[in-house]
Protein backbone atom coordinates (compact mmCIF):
# COMPACT_ATOMS: atom_id res chain seq x y z
CA UNK A 1 0.00 0.00 0.00
CA UNK A 2 2.76 2.25 -0.83
CA UNK A 3 0.37 5.02 -2.67
CA UNK A 4 -1.98 5.44 0.25
CA UNK A 5 1.54 6.54 2.09
CA UNK A 6 2.21 8.80 -0.52
CA UNK A 7 -1.09 10.35 -1.18
CA UNK A 8 -1.13 10.60 2.92
CA UNK A 9 2.20 12.62 2.98
CA UNK A 10 1.08 14.82 -0.02
CA UNK A 11 -1.93 15.63 1.57
CA UNK A 12 -1.18 15.87 4.98
CA UNK A 13 1.57 18.11 4.13
CA UNK A 14 -0.35 20.36 2.01
CA UNK A 15 -2.94 20.55 5.03
CA UNK A 16 -0.51 21.45 7.64
CA UNK A 17 1.92 24.00 5.03
CA UNK A 18 -1.48 25.74 4.24
CA UNK A 19 -2.74 25.85 7.84
CA UNK A 20 1.25 27.70 8.75
CA UNK A 21 0.50 30.31 5.69
CA UNK A 22 -3.26 30.73 6.74
CA UNK A 23 -1.86 32.30 9.64
CA UNK A 24 1.71 33.57 8.96
CA UNK A 25 0.42 35.85 5.85
CA UNK A 26 -0.33 39.55 6.67
CA UNK A 27 -3.13 39.83 4.09
CA UNK A 28 -6.90 38.38 5.22
CA UNK A 29 -7.61 37.68 1.46
CA UNK A 30 -4.11 35.31 1.30
CA UNK A 31 -5.56 33.59 4.68
CA UNK A 32 -8.37 32.81 3.12
CA UNK A 33 -7.42 31.63 -0.28
CA UNK A 34 -4.63 29.24 2.42
CA UNK A 35 -7.77 27.73 4.19
CA UNK A 36 -9.48 26.86 1.12
CA UNK A 37 -6.81 24.78 -0.10
CA UNK A 38 -6.53 23.55 3.71
CA UNK A 39 -9.99 22.45 3.59
CA UNK A 40 -9.43 20.62 -0.02
CA UNK A 41 -6.30 18.91 1.53
CA UNK A 42 -8.49 17.88 4.59
CA UNK A 43 -11.22 16.64 1.57
CA UNK A 44 -8.26 14.24 0.77
CA UNK A 45 -7.68 12.87 3.70
CA UNK A 46 -11.28 12.32 4.17
CA UNK A 47 -11.32 9.95 0.97
CA UNK A 48 -8.42 7.91 2.23
CA UNK A 49 -10.20 7.87 5.42
CA UNK A 50 -13.18 6.21 3.20
CA UNK A 51 -15.35 8.76 4.33
CA UNK A 52 -16.56 9.57 1.12
CA UNK A 53 -20.08 11.69 2.26
CA UNK A 54 -17.78 13.73 4.38
CA UNK A 55 -15.72 14.35 1.49
CA UNK A 56 -17.89 15.82 -0.80
CA UNK A 57 -19.52 17.89 1.69
CA UNK A 58 -15.96 19.02 2.78
CA UNK A 59 -16.15 20.91 -0.36
CA UNK A 60 -19.18 21.65 -0.94
CA UNK A 61 -20.22 23.54 2.22
CA UNK A 62 -16.71 24.58 3.74
CA UNK A 63 -14.90 25.28 0.55
CA UNK A 64 -17.83 26.19 -1.47
CA UNK A 65 -20.28 28.02 0.37
CA UNK A 66 -18.58 29.25 4.05
CA UNK A 67 -15.32 30.44 2.27
CA UNK A 68 -17.11 32.10 -0.19
CA UNK A 69 -18.91 34.16 2.79
CA UNK A 70 -15.76 34.61 4.15
CA UNK A 71 -14.92 36.22 0.78
CA UNK A 72 -17.07 38.19 0.31
CA UNK A 73 -17.38 39.75 3.72
CA UNK A 74 -13.55 40.40 3.09
CA UNK A 75 -14.56 41.97 0.00
CA UNK A 76 -16.92 44.46 1.44
CA UNK A 77 -15.19 45.53 4.69
CA UNK A 78 -11.77 46.06 2.80
CA UNK A 79 -9.57 45.65 5.97
CA UNK A 80 -5.82 46.28 5.83
CA UNK A 81 -3.08 43.53 5.71
CA UNK A 82 -1.43 43.38 9.35
CA UNK A 83 2.15 43.91 8.74
CA UNK A 84 2.62 46.59 11.00
CA UNK A 85 1.08 44.76 14.51
CA UNK A 86 2.52 41.30 13.69
CA UNK A 87 5.56 42.83 13.65
CA UNK A 88 4.97 45.38 16.35
CA UNK A 89 3.92 43.35 18.92
CA UNK A 90 7.03 40.51 19.55
CA UNK A 91 5.55 39.70 22.50
CA UNK A 92 1.95 38.57 21.67
CA UNK A 93 3.70 36.40 19.09
CA UNK A 94 5.79 34.83 21.39
CA UNK A 95 3.39 33.59 24.02
CA UNK A 96 0.91 32.82 21.33
CA UNK A 97 3.25 30.39 19.87
CA UNK A 98 4.57 28.78 23.01
CA UNK A 99 0.42 28.69 24.10
CA UNK A 100 0.07 26.68 20.68
CA UNK A 101 3.39 24.57 21.48
CA UNK A 102 2.20 23.56 24.62
CA UNK A 103 -1.43 22.67 23.39
CA UNK A 104 0.09 20.40 20.69
CA UNK A 105 2.91 18.86 22.71
CA UNK A 106 0.02 17.70 25.77
CA UNK A 107 -2.74 16.05 22.33
CA UNK A 108 0.47 14.37 21.08
CA UNK A 109 1.58 13.32 24.39
CA UNK A 110 -2.16 11.84 24.80
CA UNK A 111 -2.46 10.44 21.41
CA UNK A 112 0.95 8.34 21.64
CA UNK A 113 0.86 7.84 25.75
CA UNK A 114 -2.85 6.00 24.82
CA UNK A 115 -1.46 4.17 21.81
CA UNK A 116 -5.08 4.21 20.28
CA UNK A 117 -4.02 2.17 17.50
CA UNK A 118 -3.54 -1.05 19.22
CA UNK A 119 -7.55 -0.89 20.53
CA UNK A 120 -8.49 -0.49 16.88
CA UNK A 121 -8.80 -4.17 15.00
CA UNK A 122 -11.62 -3.91 12.31
CA UNK A 123 -11.92 -4.69 9.36
CA UNK A 124 -11.20 -2.64 6.52
CA UNK A 125 -15.12 -3.43 4.73
CA UNK A 126 -16.54 -2.04 7.99
CA UNK A 127 -14.57 1.03 7.37
CA UNK A 128 -15.88 1.94 3.95
CA UNK A 129 -19.59 0.72 4.64
CA UNK A 130 -19.73 3.43 7.56
CA UNK A 131 -18.58 6.23 5.57
CA UNK A 132 -21.15 5.16 2.27
CA UNK A 133 -24.07 8.04 1.86
CA UNK A 134 -27.10 5.08 2.90
CA UNK A 135 -25.01 4.39 6.00
CA UNK A 136 -25.21 7.85 7.57
CA UNK A 137 -28.39 8.69 5.82
CA UNK A 138 -29.91 5.93 7.54
CA UNK A 139 -28.36 6.64 11.02
CA UNK A 140 -29.59 10.28 10.15
CA UNK A 141 -32.77 9.57 9.79
CA UNK A 142 -32.81 6.93 12.38
CA UNK A 143 -31.05 7.40 15.19
CA UNK A 144 -30.33 10.79 14.88
CA UNK A 145 -33.16 12.16 13.81
CA UNK A 146 -34.03 14.64 16.72
CA UNK A 147 -30.69 16.35 16.35
CA UNK A 148 -31.08 16.58 12.81
CA UNK A 149 -34.35 18.49 13.36
CA UNK A 150 -32.86 20.25 15.64
CA UNK A 151 -30.10 21.23 13.28
CA UNK A 152 -33.09 22.22 10.44
CA UNK A 153 -34.47 25.10 13.21
CA UNK A 154 -30.41 26.49 14.05
CA UNK A 155 -30.46 27.14 10.43
CA UNK A 156 -33.33 28.79 10.43
CA UNK A 157 -32.57 31.25 13.23
CA UNK A 158 -28.79 32.08 12.21
CA UNK A 159 -30.29 32.85 8.23
CA UNK A 160 -32.66 35.18 10.18
CA UNK A 161 -30.32 36.60 12.94
CA UNK A 162 -28.01 37.37 10.04
CA UNK A 163 -30.63 39.43 7.81
CA UNK A 164 -31.49 40.94 11.24
CA UNK A 165 -28.19 41.99 12.25
CA UNK A 166 -26.83 42.87 8.93
CA UNK A 167 -30.25 45.01 7.88
CA UNK A 168 -29.52 48.06 10.35
CA UNK A 169 -29.46 51.18 8.91
CA UNK A 170 -25.94 53.15 8.35
CA UNK A 171 -25.90 55.92 11.41
CA UNK B 1 -7.77 -2.17 8.43
CA UNK B 2 -5.89 1.46 7.31
CA UNK B 3 -2.38 0.68 6.89
CA UNK B 4 -1.47 4.29 8.06
CA UNK B 5 -1.66 4.41 11.71
CA UNK B 6 -4.13 6.50 13.37
CA UNK B 7 -1.88 8.17 15.40
CA UNK B 8 -0.47 10.37 11.78
CA UNK B 9 -3.92 11.64 11.19
CA UNK B 10 -4.31 12.18 14.66
CA UNK B 11 -0.87 13.99 14.76
CA UNK B 12 -2.34 16.08 11.81
CA UNK B 13 -5.64 17.54 13.39
CA UNK B 14 -3.49 18.02 16.73
CA UNK B 15 -1.38 20.09 14.93
CA UNK B 16 -3.94 21.90 13.16
CA UNK B 17 -5.64 23.02 15.95
CA UNK B 18 -2.91 24.27 17.65
CA UNK B 19 -2.12 26.76 14.71
CA UNK B 20 -5.76 27.46 14.94
CA UNK B 21 -4.83 28.42 18.43
CA UNK B 22 -2.03 30.77 17.89
CA UNK B 23 -3.83 32.07 15.12
CA UNK B 24 -6.48 33.44 17.54
CA UNK B 25 -4.11 34.51 19.77
CA UNK B 26 -1.60 36.49 17.50
CA UNK B 27 -3.96 37.60 14.52
CA UNK B 28 -5.62 41.18 15.28
CA UNK B 29 -8.07 40.71 12.47
CA UNK B 30 -11.80 39.70 13.52
CA UNK B 31 -12.27 37.91 10.33
CA UNK B 32 -8.84 36.29 10.03
CA UNK B 33 -9.84 35.26 13.91
CA UNK B 34 -13.11 33.56 12.84
CA UNK B 35 -11.28 31.81 9.90
CA UNK B 36 -8.85 30.74 12.32
CA UNK B 37 -11.78 29.27 14.61
CA UNK B 38 -13.12 27.41 11.76
CA UNK B 39 -9.65 25.73 11.05
CA UNK B 40 -10.18 24.68 14.15
CA UNK B 41 -13.50 23.30 13.94
CA UNK B 42 -12.19 21.39 11.01
CA UNK B 43 -9.24 19.69 13.29
CA UNK B 44 -11.95 18.27 15.65
CA UNK B 45 -13.89 17.43 12.17
CA UNK B 46 -10.48 15.45 11.08
CA UNK B 47 -10.10 13.60 14.33
CA UNK B 48 -14.07 12.57 14.46
CA UNK B 49 -13.75 10.81 10.99
CA UNK B 50 -10.68 9.46 11.69
CA UNK B 51 -12.09 7.73 14.61
CA UNK B 52 -15.38 7.10 12.99
CA UNK B 53 -13.31 5.30 10.00
CA UNK B 54 -11.19 3.17 12.23
CA UNK B 55 -13.76 1.97 14.35
CA UNK B 56 -16.07 1.49 11.31
CA UNK B 57 -19.07 3.35 12.99
CA UNK B 58 -21.05 6.02 11.04
CA UNK B 59 -21.92 8.07 14.67
CA UNK B 60 -18.25 10.00 14.21
CA UNK B 61 -19.10 10.88 10.40
CA UNK B 62 -23.16 11.88 11.87
CA UNK B 63 -21.34 14.24 14.34
CA UNK B 64 -19.25 15.69 11.59
CA UNK B 65 -21.88 16.47 9.73
CA UNK B 66 -23.93 18.07 12.77
CA UNK B 67 -20.41 20.53 13.36
CA UNK B 68 -20.51 21.56 9.49
CA UNK B 69 -24.16 22.85 10.14
CA UNK B 70 -23.63 24.51 13.72
CA UNK B 71 -20.06 25.66 11.42
CA UNK B 72 -22.41 27.12 9.03
CA UNK B 73 -24.79 29.12 11.27
CA UNK B 74 -22.17 30.55 13.14
CA UNK B 75 -20.27 31.90 10.40
CA UNK B 76 -23.75 33.38 8.91
CA UNK B 77 -24.02 35.03 12.47
CA UNK B 78 -20.93 35.98 13.51
CA UNK B 79 -20.31 37.41 9.90
CA UNK B 80 -23.61 39.99 9.98
CA UNK B 81 -21.90 40.38 13.78
CA UNK B 82 -18.54 41.45 12.35
CA UNK B 83 -20.08 43.51 9.72
CA UNK B 84 -22.30 45.35 12.50
CA UNK B 85 -19.62 46.03 14.37
CA UNK B 86 -17.57 47.92 11.28
CA UNK B 87 -20.65 49.73 10.69
CA UNK B 88 -20.77 50.69 13.95
CA UNK B 89 -16.65 51.23 14.93
CA UNK B 90 -15.18 51.43 11.30
CA UNK B 91 -12.76 48.91 12.05
CA UNK B 92 -12.38 45.04 12.21
CA UNK B 93 -8.98 44.83 14.85
CA UNK B 94 -10.35 43.49 18.03
CA UNK B 95 -7.80 45.63 19.73
CA UNK B 96 -10.08 48.84 18.78
CA UNK B 97 -13.33 47.04 20.00
CA UNK B 98 -12.69 46.71 23.41
CA UNK B 99 -15.69 48.13 25.48
CA UNK B 100 -15.61 45.17 27.49
CA UNK B 101 -12.01 45.03 28.50
CA UNK B 102 -11.22 46.35 32.12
Amino acid sequence: MILEYILFAILGSVAVISSIAMVTRPSPVMSAIFLVLNFFALAGLYLLLNAQFIAVVQVIVYAGAIMVLFLFVLMLLNTDSEHAILKEKRNLKFIGIFIAVLVFVQIGYIVFYSAPSDSVTKEIAESINAGKIETIGTELYTTYVLPFLASGFLLLAATIGAIVLAMKKFE
Amino acid sequence: MNTIPIEYYLLISAFMFSVGVTGVLIRRNAIVVFMCIELMLNSANLALVTFSSFLGDPAGQVFVFFVMTVAAAEAAVGLAIIIAIFRNKLTVNIDEINIFKW
